[in-house]
């Protein structure tokens, strides 16, 4: 046996690659996501770049074996700088037929499956509507594939372990798959047992089977027959140096409301109500005690809103964060935060479709309820996330717009953003600009609520001022007093100072990356970033010259937008939606925008942009 | 440091006045708001508690006007939501005074998930729920506190719908003090104010307030001198409950376990039920706030104060502190959390 292995060992090739695409796919109960996770740690300390996408059904159980219940991660990992988690696989593991079945038409022929034969019974086939075994027939022709044993391989593997059940044992075959997975790339083995010792602290059994399995896997790789190469992806050299981490956009988000609260000086009360994809802000924020964070899980979403915006009233930075449905039951706050003219941040982490829609699969469809979807003329400032990473810097943004204007603030990100991962260079602290909330204090004259400053902001008066007290509401107020007014004129006035005001706000300019030639220009906004910038470099490849600009502020759009339309022929806007931003410019600017607009849950595919850009060049 | 709601230096000179914002204050003539407003400015100076660390947050409706009429800082929110306003002002100002002024219709229709909340989370707010049993501000329509077969513009064959008990309500919800007063009631209506302020947690005084546009003399019976005595219970903590001119009725607790109004003479004295409001069951508590919810005479003042630790307010304070001292090197060990590697320059 063990000279075997070595003969085995002796044989097996290296291979270099650039990129690869990897997806884990499996039902819901088989451990995918923390395998792509743990596998995701290994990669990122290669100093490989990456990009992730994880996918689950929204039913936390769908019946095993089905379609409905397959749940996938997909990482992107290259020794380049990427910008997308990939459209297409170049190895899918397929833990069950249902796995295979739901994912095998995103596969290119040629790509590798490597499936859990062990999984592939008459039942499980039936589930997953297959007449017959797809590993048997020719309909695989075309891709390689490995069938491999993982239920017996794994069960073997911890076989004779005291306090390890035939159900702990197949618990476990997601290691095996990461353990044969790290092989076949080359990751390093020791940060993913370094986790699960960690992990499995306090439960000795599990840790041993866990162990077992994922060695197992690692030692299949190694002495298999049937895989012959093993491919090495080289660290990124491109990257910026600095310290890294990977941080998804729930983190991203998270970790840049504690700059903003450290840069204002304000305490954090951040009030939400459980909705895909927001929670998980809400449990990491409820873990940052020791950073002053207050958490509050209202009763409602109407609830979390006015709570925000209550404790913004008492000076703090008033938080909510939510999903669609969330976001029409908030907006009645939000129009109050317009009228009351205080600092409120409201994160609208985006999902698929109206009502429930498709609540884990990620879209852009909220724009223009973001920007009009409240009574009356309530103008309000939104600020656009584009990649897992930047989520920290766009909440800086939107906080800092929010603090100096008195104004909420609406961030969209979106399911996507918030679920996958990159590497983020750890800005340093110092470097982090102040944001000075400026509260007023008695300056000898009546206080006036509603007088204005050059950005036209009103004073932000807390409670505990001696000498500023005053009454503040959803009824028109006066200018500059602040007390109630029906006058036409002050309403007229009023109106106008609160577009003017959100319509003046000091935005970055839109940066546009043009090939010198370019009469091509590809738009588009929040998180569809690393799609379109990825689609963009294959065509330069190509030889075409092309331009690209993705826009992080919506309202008010940077003041060079007009100006950077005007200077190409053609403009595509693609987004996640059904044509909402190109609306929104089109009416702003009046000129001819081509639009491509889709709804598909997912985001965009650089392949798809790639073909759609072709077109029009 | 801890924030709290100690009195401060100029809080011995404080008077009524300090409390009257210069606003013009618009309710109907007759209305019991006016009466309210004059109590509310009336007792706070003697709490100590400045003018500027003192909030009233309203909802919509006749009674959300009040906050205007304060010199205090003031919210003037949106239907039904001015508890959760408060709640988050109150989550991040341990040190102020915060005060919800609602109706029937703010608190129990639109608001009356976020009114049942802030009871049971005991967030340290003082909530002043105005019934009148009718909406005023859109002129005339069945509140959830409206008779069962009220006529009113949208009920014109009566109110098909059974009326909210906000006393029930709120000990169903976990409010640690619960209390009922009279708008017009000079000497009451302070008391219960004062000891709502005094509660720790959450507390819900329900004032009694006449509509004289649209329901007027609704409590009549209890307000009117003449009939007053037979149809108000005054409840005291610790005294037998008993009524009437000459204290000639009283509650008592019969066979099944319910209460009872019996003349005092046919049981005696020792035989009445004595208020305990501290009880930590609020059953009992809950029987009175139902007496007389069919007719005939009603429980006025504590129903139930039992203050617990409120772990809002302590928390509050916590964080506020953590707040503080979280600086630059704290959040870059935040940042850097987690697995993290280099990159060379």
């Amino acid at each position: 046996m063990g000279t075997d292995r070595l003969v085995a060992v002796a044989a097996k090739g290296v291979e270099e690659r650039e990129r690869v695409i990897v997806r884990f796919a499996g039902d819901s109960g088989d451990g995918m996501q923390l395998a792509g996770g743990r596998f995701t740690d290994a990669t990122a300390a290669m100093g490989n770049d990456l990009a992730t996408m994880p996918n689950f059904p929204a039913e936390i159980r769908a019946p095993a074996g089905t379609l409905a219940g397959v749940s996938s991660f997909q990482i992107h990992f290259a020794a380049r700088d990427i910008v997308t988690p990939g459209d297409t696989p170049n190895v899918l593991v397929a833990m069950n037929p249902a796995a295979l079945k739901a994912n095998i038409d995103e596969l290119e022929r040629g790509a590798t499956i490597i499936a859990n034969e062990d999984a592939f019974t008459v039942r499980n086939l039936q589930k997953a509507g297959y007449e017959q075994n797809p590993l048997d027939d020719d309909s695989l022709k075309g891709f390689v594939v490995h069938r491999v044993p993982m239920n017996t391989l794994t069960q073997r593997a911890v076989e004779g372990m005291e306090e390890v059940s035939t159900r702990d044992a197949l618990r476990a075959k997601n290691l095996f798959a990461l353990g044969l997975l790290s092989w076949l790339y080359d990751r390093p083995r020791d940060i993913t047992e370094a986790w699960m010792e960690k992990k499995f602290a306090n439960r000795k059994a599990s840790l041993e089977a866990n162990l077992a399995a994922f060695r197992a896997g690692w030692a299949f790789g190694e002495t298999t027959e049937l895989i012959d190469v093993q491919i090495r992806v080289p660290a990124a050299l491109d990257m910026e140096p600095g310290t890294y981490r990977t941080v998804n956009g729930s983190t991203a988000s998270v970790l840049g409301l504690l700059a903003a609260s450290v840069r204002t000086g304000l305490q954090v009360v951040f009030a939400s109500y459980p909705i895909t994809p927001a929670s998980e802000m809400l449990h990491e924020l409820a873990r940052h005690r020791s950073a002053g964070v207050r958490t509050i899980q209202a009763e409602d979403e109407i609830a979390a809103a006015g709570m925000a915006l209550g404790a913004a009233f008492g000076g703090a930075l008033g938080v909510t964060a939510t999903s669609g449905p969330g976001m029409d039951l908030k907006a009645e706050t939000i129009g109050l935060a317009v009228m009351l003219e205080l600092p409120m941040l409201i994160i609208d982490v985006q999902r698929a479709g109206p009502s429930t829609g498709m609540p884990t699969k990620t879209e852009q469809s909220d724009l223009l309820m973001a920007l009009y979807g409240r009574h009356g003329e309530s103008p309000l400032p939104i600020v656009c996330a584009t990649t897992p990473a930047q989520c920290f810097s766009a909440v800086l943004d939107a906080v800092r717009i929010a603090v100096r204007y008195r104004t909420p603030v609406i961030l969209l990100t979106d399911l996507f953003l918030a679920n996958s991962s990159e590497p983020w260079r750890i800005p340093d602290v110092a470097l982090i600009p102040p944001i000075d909330p400026a509260f007023a204090s008695p300056n000898g004259h009546v206080f006036e609520a509603y007088s204005r400053n050059a950005d036209g902001a009103r004073p932000w008066a807390i409670p505990g001022t001696p000498g500023l007290e005053h009454r503040i509401g959803g009824i028109e107020k006066s200018q500059p007093a602040g007390g109630i007014s029906y006058e036409p004129a002050n309403h007229q006035f009023m109106t106008d100072q609160r577009r003017d005001r959100i319509a003046g706000i000091e935005v970055a300019p839109l940066v546009v990356d043009a090939d010198e030639d370019a009469e091509l220009l590809v738009l588009g906004w929040g998180s569809s970033f690393g799609t379109l910038r990825a689609a963009v470099r294959r065509l330069r490849q190509a030889g075409h010259p092309i331009a690209h600009a993705q826009f992080h502020n919506l309202n008010p759009l940077p003041a060079n937008t007009g100006e950077v339309l005007a200077r190409f022929k053609r403009v595509l806007v693609a987004e996640m939606n059904d044509g909402q931003l190109v609306r929104v410019l089109r009416a702003e600017f009046g000129r001819e925008l081509d639009s491509y607009a889709v709804t598909q849950g997912r985001p965009l595919l650089a392949a798809e942009m790639e073909r759609e850009l072709l077109e029009r060049l | 440091m801890t924030p709290s709601l100690d009195t401060n230096a100029s809080a011995a000179t404080l008077t009524k006045a300090d409390f009257q914002s210069s606003a013009e204050t618009r309710w109907c003539p007759g209305c019991g708001d006016y009466a309210i407003l004059a109590a509310v400015q009336g007792f706070l100076p003697e709490l100590g508690i400045p003018p500027e660390r003192t909030v009233f947050i309203s909802g919509i409706g006749c009674a959300g006007r009040f906050s205007y009429y304060m010199n205090t800082y003031g919210m003037h929110g949106i239907h039904g939501r001015a508890p959760a306003l408060a709640t988050g002002l109150a989550a991040a100002r341990p040190d102020l005074a915060v005060w919800v002024v609602s109706g029937d219709g703010d608190a129990l229709s639109i608001g009356g998930n976020h009114l049942i909340h802030a009871l049971r989370r005991d967030v340290p707010i003082k909530i002043l729920l105005f019934n009148n049993r009718i909406y005023g501000l859109t002129k005339g329509q069945a509140s959830p506190t409206s008779e069962l077969g009220k006529v009113t513009k949208s009920t014109p064959f009566g109110s098909p719908d059974a009326p909210f008990n906000p006393i029930s309500l709120a000990l169903g919800a976990g409010a640690t003090f619960v209390a009922r007063t009279l708008d017009t009631d000079k000497h009451h209506l302070p008391a219960m104010l004062r000891a709502a302020a005094a509660h720790p947690g959450a507390a819900l005084v329900e004032i009694y307030q006449n509509c004289p546009v649209f329901n007027d003399g609704t409590f009549d019976a209890l307000t009117d001198k003449q009939t007053r005595a037979a149809s108000v219970i005054e409840l005291e903590h610790g005294e037998p409950i008993r009524f009437g001119a000459e204290g000639e009725q009283g509650v008592i607790r019969n066979g099944d376990g319910d209460l009872e109004i019996v003349a005092v003479a046919d049981v005696g004295e020792a035989a009445l039920l004595r208020h305990d409001a501290h009880r930590e069951d609020p059953s009992l508590a809950f029987a009175l706030g139902r007496l007389g919810q069919g007719g005939g005479p009603q429980p006025i003042g504590i129903f139930r104060s039992a203050p617990r630790a409120s772990a809002t307010a302590q928390l509050a304070a916590e964080l506020r502190s953590a707040h503080e001292s979280f600086g630059d090197n704290d959040l870059s060990a935040l940042l850097h959390a987690g697995d993290t590697w280099s990159v060379g320059a």
